[in-house]
Order: C-alpha cells, then sequence, then structure tokens
C-alpha cells in the first residue's frame, strides 16, 4: 500500500503547500516567542509567495520584519540571532538570490556549530522557492539543491505536496540546525502561477505534527522500475507512472522528500525490488542530486540494476527563456517515460 | 547645460516609443492569461516589469551618452533600453523568446543585451553596479574614451555590491555614473523603511558628488546627468545621480500594489504628457510636428511587434547553444 497520512480525521482539510506551510509557522509562532521571520516584502505583502500571509497582523513588525535588499546582511543578522537564543526563520523568495549572500549561509551559518566545537548552535529555518516552467529565465528558474546540498552542515527539505509541506516546517521549525525548506513553485500553489496542481493538494490535519528527516514516501508502488524524484519531479514522475501503467509498466514512485538527510536504504529498496531506476530533477545534472542517487547504488549493491539506470535533469544549460528551449531544459512525465522504457528494453547484443 | 530643442524632441519621442512599447506588451502580455492568471501563459510569459511614469530618468541620462559609452540596467530595462538606442525590433523579438531576438529567446526581458550599443541588464538586484564599473575600468586600462553608467532602483542601494563597488569606483577614479530610480518602492517596500540615508547622500562618504533630482521632469534630470557625465569624462571619477520618479503601475503585471493607498495612487503624476504640453507651450514642437513625431513612433512600435509575432520560435535544442564561447 502507499504510503497513507495520519491523522487525517475529522480536523483535516484539503490545503494548497503554501497555505499548509504557513499553519506550521504560526503554530510555532504562537508557542515560541523566539521564533520571528524576516525577509523581503513578507510583512505588507505577506510574501511574493504568500508564504508570511496573515503573519504581520497576527505577530506585528518586531516578529514579521520587512528587510531591505541585503541578503548578506539579514542572513548574517538570523544567523547571529540563532546563536543568542532567537529561532529565526528567512525568507529568500527565489534561490537564484542566494548568489548574493550565499557566503554567510556556507561559511558561517552551516559551519558555525562544528567550527566552534558545538558550542554555538543555529537554529535558523529559510524558506525558499525554486524552479522554473513559467518562463522566468536564467536568474529565476533555478533549483541550486545541489549545490545547497554539497555543504555539509544544512539540512535540506523538498515537499511534495501540502502534508509534507506542513510536517517538514514543523520538524524544521523544531531542529537547531539550519534547516531549508525548499518548494518548487509550480507546485506551491501560487495564485499567479494558474490553478494548484492537484496531487499537490492534500488532506492536511489542523493539529501538528512532524515528519522525520530522511524518510522518502513512497507514492506508488511498482514493480518494472523505480521512477525517484523530488518535488515537482514526483508530480511529473506520478504522471509517467499513469502513461506507463497504461503500456503494461508498473512503476513505482519513490519521492527523496529530504535531500540532506537522503533516504539511501529507501532507494536501494526500491531499486533491488524493480531492477531498473530513472531519476529525475529539474536541477542541473553534473554533480547533482541525480548523481548522489546513482552512487548509493554504485556503492552499496551495483548488482541490483538489470539495466543501466538513467538519468533526467537539465543537461547543464542556465535556464533558457524561450517557451520551446525551457521545455527541453526542463524534464516532464513524457521524458521520464522515454526515460524508463529505455531501462526496459532489452540490452542491445 | 540645459537641452537643446533637438535633445529635448529626442528626449520625449523616446520616452513614448518606450510608454508606446510597453503599453503595446501589457496588452499582449494579457492574451493566454485569462480567466486564470497563469504567468506562464500567453505570447509574453515570465514576470514583466514595465518601465511606466520612470521614462525620464533613462531619456534625461542617455542623451549624453555615445557610442564609447556603455549602460548597465536592471530588471525594469525597457525604458533605458530604448533610449539607450537598443534594437527595437530584436528587443521585441527577445521580450516574445524568439530565434530573431537579441540573444535568440535566451535571455527574455529581463536579459536584454546589445553590444552594438553595449547594454547589459540583469535580475538580480544592484549587478549592474559591478560589471558596470569593470567596464568602465576597462576603459580607463584600454586608454579608450567612453564611461559607464549603471542603473539601479532605490533599493538596489542596500545591495552590498552598491557600497563595494562605490568604493573601488571612487578609489580608482572610474569613469561610472551609478543612476539611482527611486521610485519610492522595492515591491511593497518604501524607501523610507528600507534606507536611513538616502542614497545621493552616500555620497559623502565615497568622496563623491551625489545629487538628488525631484520633480521626474526630463529637463532637470538633463541638466544634473550633464554634470555626472562630465566628471566621469574628466577623469575625475564617478557620481551618484539619484532621481526622484514614479512607478505607474505594480512591480509586475499582476501586482495589484495593494500595499499602496489610494490617495497615492491617484495623486501620481504621468511625466509624459506633462512634457508634451510643455514643449507644445514653449514651442519647441507645434502641434502637427508632434503629432508626426507621434505616428511616427506609434508606427516604429507597431512594427516592432510585428516583427517579434512574426518571427519563429527558436528550435528547442538551440538551447543546448551558446553556454560557452
Ligand atoms: C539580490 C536580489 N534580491 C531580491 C530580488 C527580488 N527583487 C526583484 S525586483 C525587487 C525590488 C527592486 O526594487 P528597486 O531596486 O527599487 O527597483 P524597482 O522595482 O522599484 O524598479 C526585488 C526585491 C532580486 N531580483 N535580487
Ligand atoms: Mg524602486
Amino acid at each position: 500500500m502507499a504510503q497513507q497520512a495520519p491523522g487525517t480525521g475529522g480536523s483535516a482539510r484539503t490545503l494548497t503547500m503554501a497555505r499548509a506551510g504557513r499553519e506550521a509557522v504560526i503554530a510555532e509562532m504562537r508557542k515560541d516567542p523566539n521564533i520571528f521571520v524576516i525577509g523581503e516584502d513578507i510583512a505588507k505583502l505577506g510574501g511574493v509567495f504568500g508564504t508570511t500571509v496573515g503573519m504581520a497582523e497576527e505577530f506585528g513588525a518586531q516578529r514579521v520584519i520587512d528587510t531591505p535588499i541585503s541578503e548578506t546582511g539579514f542572513i548574517g543578522i538570523a544567523t547571529g540571532a540563532a546563536m543568542a537564543g532567537m529561532r529565526p526563520v528567512v525568507e529568500i523568495a527565489f534561490v537564484d538570490f542566494i548568489g548574493v549572500c550565499f557566503n554567510q549561509i556556507f561559511n558561517f551559518a552551516a559551519k558555525t556549530h562544528y567550527m566552534s566545537g558545538g558550542q554555538f548552535k543555529v537554529p535558523l529555518t529559510m524558506m525558499i522557492g525554486y524552479g522554473g516552467g513559467y518562463n522566468d529565465a536564467a536568474q529565476h528558474s533555478q533549483c541550486l539543491i545541489g549545490t545547497l546540498a554539497h555543504v555539509p552542515g544544512i539540512r535540506i527539505v523538498t515537499p511534495a505536496d501540502a502534508y509534507d509541506a506542513k510536517g517538514l516546517m514543523h520538524t524544521c521549525l523544531r531542529d537547531d540546525n539550519l534547516t531549508i525548506w525548499m518548494v518548487h513553485k509550480a507546485i506551491w500553489g501560487l495564485g499567479w502561477l494558474g490553478t494548484a496542481i492537484k496531487t499537490a493538494m492534500a488532506t492536511v490535519p489542523e493539529e501538528e505534527y512532524t515528519i522525520p528527516l530522511g524518510q522518502a514516501r513512497i507514492w506508488r508502488e511498482g514493480t518494472d522500475v523505480t521512477l525517484v524524484g523530488y518535488g515537482i519531479t514526483v508530480h511529473h514522475s506520478l504522471q509517467a507512472a499513469e502513461k506507463l501503467a497504461a503500456e503494461g509498466i508498473s512503476a513505482e514512485v519513490l519521492d527523496l522528500r529530504t535531500i540532506v538527510p537522503l533516504d539511501r536504504e529507501a532507494i536501494m529498496r526500491s531499486v533491488s525490488k524493480t531492477g531498473r531506476l530513472v531519476v529525475a530533477d529539474e536541477d542541473y545534472l553534473n554533480c547533482g542530486v541525480t548523481a548522489e542517487v546513482l552512487a548509493t547504488i554504485a556503492e552499496r549493491n551495483p548488482k541490483i540494476l538489470k539495466a543501466p539506470a538513467v538519468r533526467v535533469a537539465n543537461p547543464d544549460i542556465p535556464v533558457p527563456f524561450s517557451r520551446p528551449m525551457e521545455n527541453f531544459a526542463l524534464p516532464d512525465a513524457d521524458k521520464i517515460v522515454a526515460a524508463a522504457k529505455s531501462t526496459l528494453r532489452p540490452a542491445a547484443a | 547645460m540645459k537641452p537643446t530643442p533637438k535633445q529635448r524632441i529626442w528626449m520625449y519621442e523616446a520616452m513614448l516609443k518606450s510608454r508606446l512599447f510597453d503599453d503595446a506588451l501589457f496588452e499582449a502580455y494579457w492574451e493566454g492569461k485569462k480567466p486564470v492568471f497563469h504567468m506562464g501563459k500567453g505570447p509574453l510569459p515570465g514576470e514583466m516589469h514595465q518601465s511606466f511614469g520612470q521614462e525620464p530618468t533613462a531619456v534625461g541620462v542617455c542623451a549624453h551618452l555615445g557610442p564609447d559609452d556603455a549602460v548597465g540596467a536592471g530588471h525594469r530595462p525597457h525604458h533605458v533600453a530604448i533610449a539607450r538606442g537598443v534594437n527595437l525590433n530584436r528587443m521585441a523579438a527577445e521580450v516574445f523568446g524568439k530565434k530573431t531576438g537579441l540573444s535568440g529567446g535566451r535571455g527574455g526581458h529581463m536579459h536584454l543585451y546589445d553590444t552594438n550599443v553595449n547594454f547589459f541588464c540583469s535580475g538580480i538586484i544592484a549587478e549592474g553596479m559591478g560589471p558596470g564599473a569593470g567596464i568602465a575600468l576597462a576603459r580607463k586600462m584600454q586608454k579608450k574614451p567612453g564611461i559607464a553608467v549603471a542603473y539601479n532602483g532605490d533599493g538596489a542601494v542596500n545591495q552590498g555590491a552598491f557600497h563595494e563597488v562605490m568604493n573601488m569606483a571612487a578609489l580608482w577614479k572610474l569613469p561610472f555614473v551609478c543612476v539611482i530610480e527611486d521610485n519610492n518602492y522595492a515591491v511593497s517596500v518604501t524607501t523610507r523603511e528600507s534606507t536611513v540615508v538616502p542614497a545621493w547622500k552616500r555620497a559623502a562618504g565615497y568622496n563623491c558628488p551625489g545629487e538628488y533630482v525631484e520633480g521626474n521632469d526630463p529637463d532637470l534630470i538633463f541638466e544634473a546627468a550633464a554634470r555626472a557625465v562630465q566628471h566621469a569624462r574628466a577623469g575625475n571619477g564617478p557620481s551618484i545621480l539619484e532621481i526622484q520618479t514614479e512607478r505607474l503601475h505594480g512591480h509586475f503585471i499582476g501586482d495589484s500594489a495593494g500595499y499602496r493607498s489610494k490617495d497615492e495612487v491617484a495623486g501620481q503624476k504621468d511625466p509624459i504628457p506633462a512634457y508634451r504640453t510643455r514643449l507644445l507651450d514653449e514651442k519647441v514642437l507645434a502641434t502637427p510636428a508632434m503629432e508626426a513625431l507621434e505616428a511616427k513612433v506609434q508606427q516604429e512600435v507597431d512594427e516592432a511587434l510585428k516583427f517579434a509575432r512574426d518571427s519563429e520560435y527558436p528550435a528547442a535544442d538551440e538551447a543546448l547553444e551558446r553556454v560557452y564561447a
């Protein structure tokens, strides 16, 4: 059976990921006065992605802070506040902007616990949007998850539906480390990207719950091929699995859910069963999450693969603006279907 | 230095071109995006930051620039690109994502580049600063004429790059002008809410001239820009030219700007009709000549849009080209 969301009793509603994530932050803020939210356009506007709608009204300008466009400064400030006992939530709307402030993240926030021998904790959560598919071009469409995942000291969660968005946000907010909660814009339920994708909406209980880090989720069971993804590529994979099913191919859809830590056992379990693997990622191919998934198998037991694994990812080009070229660069269900079929073809003699 | 009649006519023409271009894009932007708004749909997908109200900042400064000079703009580039003389057909085609666009459809509206007029853009805030000053450094090292101008919004002045680059530009006396377009908003955040000391006053900290131009008035901007450009050309280093302007629309198309008060929005003045009236009143142009000019500009814009719409999309796998030189 595909994994069922616990606690979907009478108090549950169908929410977008945006609302579900927000609900978790508000719940934690009501309990813990040390939590504050800081970022651009989060007070009056409620966040470019609606992450903070209603929060300024409830918690006031002291705890929901609109900043100047000074990412290096406010991430540094949030890090210092975290070292001094606060639990900041920092919004960077588009992951692309992390370029201007990456130093504060990877040289300081991520390493301070280690460099100080555990003396300083940095309980800081970042909320970040990523991904393309709406023609916003090379500086507003990236994923950069592989880039972030490369740095020790950061936990990265990438929910694919509203249930996970809420549970993983609670997990992040209660964690004493730098955690990054990242949602793909196309599944978030943003007002300006059309109607929310159905499979990303979910029944979400009103009560609080956490989701453990490093626990992948099987969305659909199958026996012929494993489709691994996270965030939006889970939804592409679900569509691909439908199409494959129509052709008699049984695909299992595995959602990594958290990139750091990575549930390597889940990958091994699924591929041991199916013997075939497609990994889909909207991020750049080179040295990315897809490579890490394949490395897991190469290191642990390459013999479980009955055919070479296939990666579907951005072929290492800046995300182009124009629609045909952007479509070329991004993964989709059809590309995953083609990849899955290629793993099922008998090897050439 | 006051603008000559010819320069004033040019400024009006370039402002109008930008406005009519933005009008045409605004209309086209909604195609395919109704009834449910989806930014990625229609012939003009993606974010679209338009220049309504900010046209004077572009013409007042660019009127002083020649072929050796360079201009860097930000995420709201149309007025600057047009005042700089970027090829309108190819710019329109780029915004529509066509093969005939400035970058073959790779860039889009936030990433307009035209080497013919030394023009570049970036969608990352304050990114005109470093590359702009870098072009200025190259001119200096190669002993070539030419200055560089970087356009920034009022929100950009609190980005680290602004401070770092101003310091170096002043330290090395680079032929560089930092223009700040103060439309009082960075998306929803006002200048007062984000900035302790206005950018032009910070010039004192870099030991360079700083000036604030009020009124969103092309003639006044022209005069102030003359000083900044002359300062740079004379080898005296950079200056900060901050210009009060208006953002007449939302941050991008689709932003209803609910964070602004109705009174504030109602009190905004459109600089283009005002300038038109002035040119007529001061007999810089008579009505028939004005109307002929306007008809010519409209035709140019119509042709650019037609060129863009009639052009082909690039082939999908052209995406792989141009990653490396
Ligand atoms: C480094 C960085 N941070 C945040 C953004 C998102 N962003 C795009 S435009 C904008 C506001 C810019 O305001 P301003 O500089 O005043 O220019 P205006 O939009 O008013 O023309 C913001 C925050 C960005 N593009 N780059
Ligand atoms: Mg502004």
